[in-house]
């Protein structure tokens, strides 16, 4: 391809803080979101789910259901059986595996019907369909629809289902283990035997329930003589919806078109293939008219997946100092009842990360996973990488305390110093780039750290020793993390049935505007904005000029939509590519226009000037223009200026960043308060910085969700305790605080524009720096050791514990948040009695 | 069935209505003004936050009948002449929207704290929205939008150039 100059003088939008042109529609109520959407003759769907966590279906009778008002049909999974080519795909199947050793199995993926058909196996679970011709009617319902269960024992955690003897959910696979996988790098298990220092905590990473604020949904629009169906779903993945469904239904694919509208909201739960969409067609393929399934709130809670439910083994090797020698974690995943989209691959997006952005010699990661009675796991926002940042986030500050340094001082000695170019880690990655003490010096001095832990000192002790206050506590957490699965070579390793490219096709129109055509699939990310922008520098227009379409596949056939971070470091790569293929045709246009050679040509203020005499130029507009009456084309130029470019990263790119939490924990309530969240966060080259800024509030508030407040609780029998928004608390304004946000900006080598992602940041660096400052507060009055999620309950308890009066002898004050479960997660890799964090006492 | 009639955005509706009819339904689905938006099943989200009778109500928890000859003003009724009410452009200009799902019922509730003369510090902004949940922005641009857009809205009279 010829080479094309970079833009000069152009540069004025990439950067700037454009205001989002998504916004006036949806400030004004003229958003279109699927439960928006209505069409002549449309059929309601509502679902029969079972409240049951295992058991054999004996009888699943619809007749009922069908003499009631408004019911137009009702199937049972049997009556819709002949309807799947395939069950649900698990498009991340991983087998039993400890590198360099080769698979010793095929991977345990069972079958997977959108309607169960002869077993359930976790509460909410599909058994039946009904179809009327209202919302309410058919909610009414499914309630004559009667249902025989007979009830098998549950399985509600890992460790249970991995126990001799347990009840295994899946019978052709004979076991509950999903995988053992895992990988070792240098000489770890040496390191560890001989090194001075060996600390190890076990942590335990709760189940959380995305809550995206809107439910999902599904509208199906067949036609029927033409064996053809729009779908419109609340979905994050147009295209690989339509290609999984052409799967799942044996429809043709290119007679399926889907449709994601204006989405609200994700976070990794709608980044699924699920069975409300698979039965939407096969419903509407069987009546021929248009059927619509909108979600209820305390339905979702059992139907849409949730997230982490992770034990974790951590351990680190260091010297005397606190220098980390190597790292080793052993993880036991709770996947639920099945293996969803990608369930099995979500711990693999943390497995490299376990040491953090700190330098080691080795490196050693292990995975079980299991299938429990409980609603599937996936990807849930950050799908691993929380995980993994936690536990190295609260092992440094256990090693801190273990060598007698402070939180602070074992990173300075451990972090990697600054690097531009990609560079091998101990896990066996290449990190792109990374300036991480510069991040950690400018959070160190925004939360004014140093004064902080000087009140600390003088602070704590006085409260520990009066028995009443408020304890100071300082967190860090210096993470990293890894966006943009790629590259495709690399994905087909670990087993990922998809790609890790997108596309974007950019149309210069004769009148000198422009669309821009992206693989992507924003919910609130602001793409058509940014993608503007980008659009607009390259080409020499402004964003208004630029018109984004997404989310459509008969507009936007070529995809891997808006997951993982992904979308700005490839989808926004592709775009910038396509510019470039666009500047290079309009560059030979120019050239024989102006009549000079193109190496006399200069791209400067968005034109194409001639060098030395800027009067002579030629905009992309103008090009666009003669491209499209071709009548005056240099010989063998094809008419018009469009231009497509499927992009595949050659790597990974690592956002990383420091933030820094200052917490008061009143000893008395247990109730925690953030005085100060610091959060400077480094994604690489920044397109708007509004739209950044916006991410890792978002993104950080999530987190601190995580880390006080959110814990999904089964009881024993596999009942979702907190089965709706009042039992399972998602925080409001009220609970969060201010957040003061910095950057750093250090380009990734991995992408021409040296862009990063920064969807996920927020939320898998702020779980740790709450809970370690929360931590690092209460050990003032003797708690060892706290662990997700550090509710005012939590606390309270641990601190009355500390203090010799037990745990659960009296009620805790109202604090008003959920149960939390005090019982500490058994062992599943032994060492249970490994408790008290870092051996610091 | 029963007939109800009722001010929306200005313009007098009448409709006959299920008594189990929810007023968003009735709003949304037998009116059509899809912008306020159900979020929940537990009148927790606040997505559904409308006016009734100058007070915010979650339209998820009355019922159509009840708001019988009321006046109840939606985010359609908000922009006028193909402006953004001053609240709404606040939301645009300080990011205080991502999806945009919550973003109807927020305003909604926005408005009602500062028509009610509610405090406009960042905990009393805070506790006033402790009803209406956002997952994308973290809160923190809402409450600036809400703030900002309060001196807008209470500027006194005489700078107005109004009556009262």
């Amino acid at each position: 391809m010829t080479q094309v100059a970079e833009p000069e003088a152009a540069k004025q939008f990439v950067g700037g803080g454009v205001l989002r042109k998504e916004d006036p529609e949806l400030l004004t109520g003229q958003g279109r979101f699927i439960d928006d959407i209505a069409l002549p003759g449309m059929l309601w769907m509502s679902f029969v789910r079972t409240p049951v966590a295992h058991a054999n279906l004996t009888r699943v009778d619809v007749s009922a259901a069908l003499e009631m008002p408004g019911v137009v049909a009702a199937f049972s999974g049997q009556d819709l059986a002949s309807e799947w080519a395939i069950g649900m795909p698990c498009a991340w199947p991983i087998a039993d595996r400890v590198l360099p050793e080769e698979p010793t199995a095929d991977p345990r993926i069972p079958d997977h019907w959108p309607v169960a058909q002869d077993k359930v196996r976790y509460s909410g679970e599909i058994v039946a369909v009904v179809v009327a011709d209202s919302r309410e009617h058919a909610a009414d319902a499914i309630e004559a629809v009667e249902v025989d269960y007979e009830e098998l024992p549950v399985v509600t955690s890992a460790e249970q289902a991995l126990a001799d003897g347990a009840q295994v959910l899946h019978e052709s696979l004979g076991t509950n283990k999903v995988y053992t996988w895992g990988f070792k790098n240098g000489d770890v298990d040496r390191i560890f035997d001989e090194a001075p220092v060996v600390v190890k905590q076990r942590y335990y990473h709760p189940r959380l329930i995305p809550n995206a604020i809107e439910p999902r949904g599904v509208v199906v629009s067949p036609v029927a003589s033409q064996g053809e169906f729009t779908i419109y779903s609340a979905t994050q993945i147009p295209h690989i919806l339509k290609v999984l469904m052409a799967l799942v239904t044996g429809i043709h694919e290119a007679k399926i078109r889907v449709i994601a509208p204006d989405v609200g909201g994700g976070f990794g739960s709608k980044l699924n293939f699920y069975a409300e969409e698979a039965i939407a067609v096969a419903v509407a393929k069987r009546l021929g008219v248009p059927v619509k399934w909108i979600e209820e709130r305390s339905e979702g809670y059992l139907a849409t997946i949730h997230g982490r439910d992770v034990t974790q083994d951590m351990e680190v090797a260091a010297t005397e100092e606190g220098k980390l020698l190597a790292a080793r974690v052993k993880l036991l995943c709770d996947f639920g009842a099945y293996s969803q989209l990608v369930t099995p691959g979500i711990p693999i997006l943390g497995a490299w990360l376990y040491h953090g952005p700190y330098h080691a010699d080795a490196y050693g990661f292990e995975c079980v996973g299991a299938y429990t009675n409980k609603t599937p796991t996936d990807a849930y926002r950050g799908a691993g990488r929380p995980e993994a940042t936690y536990a190295v986030e609260r092992i440094m500050d256990a090693l801190a305390l273990r060598v007698g340094k402070s939180a602070a001082e074992i990173r300075e000695l451990n972090l990697i110093p600054r690097f531009t170019e990609a560079k091998e880690i101990a896990s066996g990655l290449s990190f792109d780039s990374g300036d991480y003490p510069a991040s950690f010096a400018k959070a160190k001095e925004l939360a004014g750290y140093d004064e902080v832990r000087r009140e600390q000192a003088e602070r704590n002790p006085r409260v520990a020793s009066e028995g009443k206050g408020k304890l100071l506590g300082v967190g860090i957490s210096t993470y990293i993390e890894m966006c943009g699965l790629a590259p495709s070579q690399v994905l087909a390793a670990l087993k990922y049935g998809a790609g890790g490219w997108d596309a974007a096709t950019i149309r210069c129109h004769p009148t000198g505007k422009v669309t821009v055509i992206t693989g992507t699939s924003p919910h609130g990310q602001g793409h058509v904005t940014t993608w503007s922008q980008i659009a607009a520098d390259a080409l020499g227009v402004t964003p208004d000029d630029v018109e984004v379409l997404h989310g459509d596949t008969a507009i936007s056939p070529t995809g891997m939509d808006t997951y993982g971070s992904r979308s700005l470091s490839v989808g926004g790569t592709a775009l910038y590519k396509a510019a470039e293929k666009i500047r290079a045709k309009a560059k030979r246009i120019a050239a024989h226009e102006l009549e000079v050679s193109e190496d006399d040509l200069e791209w400067r203020e968005g034109k194409f000037q001639v060098a030395g005499a800027p009067d002579k130029a030629k905009s992309i507009p103008e090009i666009a223009f003669s491209a499209w009456t071709a009548h005056a084309l240099p010989a063998d130029e094809e008419p018009g200026l469009f231009a497509t470019a499927v992009y595949d990263p050659p790597n990974f790119t690592f956002p990383a960043g420091a933030h820094i939490a200052v917490v008061e924990v009143d000893t008395e309530t247990g109730r925690t308060e953030i005085v100060k969240y610091v959060a400077v966060d480094d994604c690489g080259t920044i397109i708007n910085p509004i739209i950044v800024d916006g991410q890792v509030q978002g993104g950080v508030a999530q987190g601190i969700a995580e880390a006080l407040y959110e814990e999904a609780i089964y009881d024993d029998d596999g009942v979702l305790v907190t089965g709706n928004m009042s039992t399972y608390r998602v925080p409001s304004a009220a609970e969060l605080p201010n957040f003061t946000l910095d950057r750093t900006v250090t380009p990734s080598s991995t992408n021409p524009m040296g862009v990063k992602g920064i969807g996920e940041a927020g939320t898998i660096a702020a779980p740790p720096a709450i809970v370690n400052a929360v931590a690092d507060a209460v050990r003032a009055v003797g708690v060892d050791f706290i662990d997700l999620p550090v509710s005012a309950e939590r606390v309270w308890r641990a601190i009355h514990s500390a203090r010799g009066g037990g745990d659960g002898e009296r009620a805790a004050p109202d604090t008003g948040t959920g149960a939390a479960s005090m019982t500490p997660q058994a062992s599943a890799f032994g060492d249970a009695d490994e408790r008290s964090e870092g051996g610091a006492q | 069935m029963r007939r109800i009639t009722c001010a929306v955005n200005g313009v007098q509706r009448e409709a006959e209505v299920e008594p189990r009819q929810l007023l968003v339904y009735f709003l949304r689905e037998t009116l059509g003004l899809t912008g306020t938006n159900v979020g929940c099943d537990t009148s927790s989200c606040g997505a559904c936050t409308v006016m009734v009778d100058g007070k915010t109500v979650k339209s998820c928890t009355m019922l159509a009948v009840q708001a019988d000859g009321t006046e109840i003003t939606t985010i359609e009724g908000l922009a006028s002449n193909g402006e953004l009410h001053p609240l709404q452009e606040a939301f645009r200009q300080h990011h205080g929207l991502q999806c945009g799902y919550c973003t109807p019922g927020m305003i909604m509730a926005g408005l009602g704290l500062i028509q009610d003369g509610s405090g406009m510090s960042d905990a009393e902004v805070r506790l006033g929205l402790e009803g209406n949940l956002c997952r994308c922005t973290g809160y923190q641009n809402i409450v600036t939008a809400i703030q900002e857009a309060a001196t807008t809205l209470r500027q006194p009279a005489d700078v107005q150039g109004g009556s009262e």
